[in-house]
């Protein structure tokens, strides 16, 4: 289709572009930008005044709990609210029911998502079958399926064997492992971060240790194997110096924050809300500026939504007990923009965090808005204040700790492929 | 907004009674006060007072538990009140009904308060928020963050005996991590004005970061009862050793273990105390448990007009 973006202004982290200017789109391709090209008749004009054009988000490995869970949430429901947060392209995490370990699984989730309109979906496929750390995954099938990585997903593998295969045989036919750093024992029957607030409100504390050792184990059998690993999700803020250790290393090894960790920590809890209660945990406010820093640095390479949409009695219970995961992609930019607005970081940098640089670690390149690049694009009211209810939250998650609070920032269009997958009416 | 917050209606009487933390020194002496004016009622021959007739109280424990619930029941009943008990421990959660469907079906009953135990910490405060307006929520222990009439009934306890707080050095030893016990007594503590409070055990049994509540820590038994006024001694379970905590409970008696000739280092009028139930030879020896400074017994009998108190004070708040 074709289509005008007017009048917005255009931010290009990776070609330090930001000006405002036109954007013109034809079939999948963006065929000029600011000036029109002849001839050019769109079917459809964005009028993007006031607002910030900007290459689509790309989420690094969310929850969507189809199959398995569709009481929580399926791919439909949750590629329609990643939408309407301004992605482009979203993982799949493979803790689904069954385990995205097979190549069924995948043309299953694939099938899923025709026909709709929707961001690019991607699978994470498993490194382990079931994810039970005990014998490796169909991996090479998965590649020729079309995923984008590996990951055991939140479950450990605690057979150091096992594990040093797994990520000796997937550095053998190159595929990214996708990690979550936390040992089983020192995280046991916890819920939150070990400080004084699990101290004061009497919860099982999961301290900065468990992701510490976890994380200084992989980074050894990256060493001796050579694979390639995005890290996802840091929480403690001692993570970021040392994967920024064995870069300097020369190490094959990325990683991501999420929004939720550099937007809250353990003293922002109030009371036993349970839609606090995420994994890794909330972590201290040294840890969270800690995560910012290393964003600021370089060090860190993206911010990720980490989505996990919980239906509401997994949730409407005590905090222990209650299921851990925020649903993100609704809150998601305007929470990336209120450290924009802290002046965390500047707006360049922020979208770069969310777009071109989680591209890199999907090695999908570097898209962006140029003439040429594929037309995978968000574009953002960054001032327009909405307040964020049950029901205007478009996953079916409703678990953020967000709810019910005075946002600013908005998402208006996004654009797929060519295709405008998202507008706000 | 912090559980206090909910725990006291718009004129700041007690609606609930969930945690110590946030409430006032009045309040608490309120309280303490009122027990005191309990006490002659079980002393009478006729233990009733008609303070609570017609109401229901249902005691909702998900966690067994006998000398609580005894004396919340005895508490209710000695205040008219009519008394349910249910034991949640084998009933319908067992069964997968959610916690919001069994405070629904019981709320179906028309209770009027609920005593409530659970093995989740914040649980009482997540029941106070789904139950309707009229019904007040007591917290008999929630998971290990708070058990706020056990701490109303020390308080109690030490006032009798000491008359003030304000010069006190009181020390709590043993298992603080996991006791609900220790967290409300600390508050309690605190809001009364006790300069010194002091938390005694193995560096396994005393949680992160505690010394930012503004207490102080030992590792050793002599040291940390030095000179104290006050001494409470936590229940130590089995669970402990099964989960590497500590080598065996003869080590935790040779190291912790409260005797006569440990005792000497404390002030020569201390009290010692404990919640109970207590395991002699692990936390406490017996000679030290049936001795003249052991005020164990008395704490279960102001345990039933600090009940009694703190019952009617929050009916008092919700019926007005």
């Amino acid at each position: 289709m074709k289509i005008c973006i007017k009048n917005g202004r255009v931010i290009n982290p990776s070609t330090k572009y930001d000006k405002v200017s036109d954007v013109w789109i034809d079939g999948k391709k963006i065929i000029s930008t600011g000036k029109k090209p002849a001839g050019f008749i769109a079917k459809k004009v964005i009028d993007a005044t006031n607002q910030i054009v900007c290459p689509g988000f790309i989420d690094l490995g969310s929850y969507l709990q189809e199959p398995g869970y569709e009481h929580k949430a399926t791919i439909a429901s949750e590629a329609k609210a990643a939408a309407a947060g301004g992605f482009t392209s979203i993982c799949c995490m493979p803790k689904t029911n069954p385990v995205i370990d097979t190549p069924a699984v995948v043309e299953l989730i694939k099938e899923r998502a025709r026909g709709i309109a929707t961001p690019k979906i991607y699978c994470i496929g498993a490194l382990t079958e079931g994810l039970k750390g005990q014998v490796l995954a169909e991996m090479s099938a998965l590649r020729e399926i079309g995923c984008v990585g590996v990951s055991n997903a939140r479950e450990a593998i605690q057979d150091t064997v096992v594990l040093k295969n797994s990520l000796e045989y997937a550095a053998s036919i190159d595929l990214t492992v996708f990690m979550s750093c936390e040992d089983p024992w020192l995280a046991k029957g916890g819920s939150m971060h070990d400080g004084l607030v699990s101290t004061k409100k009497g919860l099982v504390g999961i301290p900065s240790s468990a992701e510490l050792i976890a994380l200084s184990k992989v980074l050894i059998l990256v060493e001796q194997t050579g694979a390639k690993i995005h890290f996802q999700a840091l929480s403690a803020g001692r993570s970021v110096k040392y994967i920024s250790d064995a870069r300097q290393k020369g190490l094959p090894v990325s990683c991501d924050v999420s929004i939720s960790h550099v937007n809250l920590c353990d003293q922002d809890i109030s009371d036993y809300d349970s839609n606090y209660h995420v994994r890794p945990p909330l972590r201290s406010r040294k840890d969270k500026n800690a995560l910012i820093n290393g964003l600021k640095k370089g060090q860190v390479d993206a911010i990720s939504p980490h989505h996990e949409p919980q239906d509401a009695d997994s949730k409407a219970t005590t905090f222990s007990s209650s299921e851990p995961g925020i649903s993100s992609y609704d809150t998601f930019l305007s929470l990336l923009w209120a450290l924009v607005r802290n002046g965390q970081l500047t707006e360049s940098r922020a979208i770069d965090l969310v777009s071109s640089a989680p591209g890199k670690a999907l090695g999908k390149g570097d898209n962006g808005i140029t003439v040429g690049d594929v037309a995978d694009i968000c574009v953002f009211d960054p001032n327009l204040i909405w307040t964020s209810h049950s029901n205007n939250i478009i996953s079916r998650g409703k678990n953020t700790p967000f709810l019910n609070r005075e946002m600013t920032g908005k998402v208006t269009h996004t654009i797929a492929d060519g295709q405008i997958i998202y507008s706000r009416s | 907004m912090g559980s206090q917050n909910i725990q006291l209606d718009q004129t700041g009487k007690l609606k609930h009674f969930l945690s110590i933390d946030g409430l006032s020194k009045d309040l608490i002496t309120t309280i303490l006060d009122h027990a005191e004016t309990f006490t002659s009622v079980g002393e009478r021959s006729s233990k009733k007072v008609p303070i609570l007739r017609g109401k229901t109280v249902v005691n909702l424990f998900f966690e067994s538990s006998t000398r609580t619930r005894t004396t919340f029941e005895l508490a209710a009943k000695r205040l008219s009140a009519d008394v349910m008990n249910i034991n949640l421990e084998s009933s319908a959660t067992k069964k997968g009904e959610s916690l919001s469907d069994t405070l629904k079906t019981l709320e179906a009953m028309q209770a009027d308060m609920f005593v409530v135990r659970h093995q989740d910490s914040g649980a009482a405060e997540f029941i106070a928020r789904q139950v309707a307006q009229n019904i007040s929520v007591i917290n008999a222990g929630d998971g290990s963050h708070s058990h706020p009439t056990q701490a109303m009934l020390d308080m109690f306890t030490i006032r009798k005996h000491k008359k003030t707080f304000d010069q006190l050095r009181v020390a709590i030893v043993g298992d603080i991590a996991h006791s609900r016990v220790a967290r409300s007594e600390i508050h309690a503590l605190q809001i009364l004005g006790v300069p010194e409070i002091r938390l005694v055990g193995p560096k396994t049994l005393i949680p992160t970061a505690v010394e930012k509540l503004g207490v102080r820590t030992f590792n050793s038994l002599e040291s940390g009862i030095d000179k104290a006024d006050v001494i409470i001694m936590l229940r130590l379970q089995q669970e402990r050793m099964r989960s590497a905590l500590l080598p065996s409970g003869r080590e935790f008696f040779n190291t912790f273990g409260l005797t006569k000739e440990k005792l000497r280092s404390a002030k020569s009028d201390v009290i010692v105390m404990h919640p109970g139930p207590i395991n002699r030879g692990v936390e406490i020896d017996s000679k030290v448990a049936d001795s003249p400074e052991s005020v164990i017994l008395q704490q279960v009998t102001h345990g039933i007009a600090v009940r009694m108190a703190v019952m009617s004070l929050t009916m008092g708040a919700s019926v007005t």
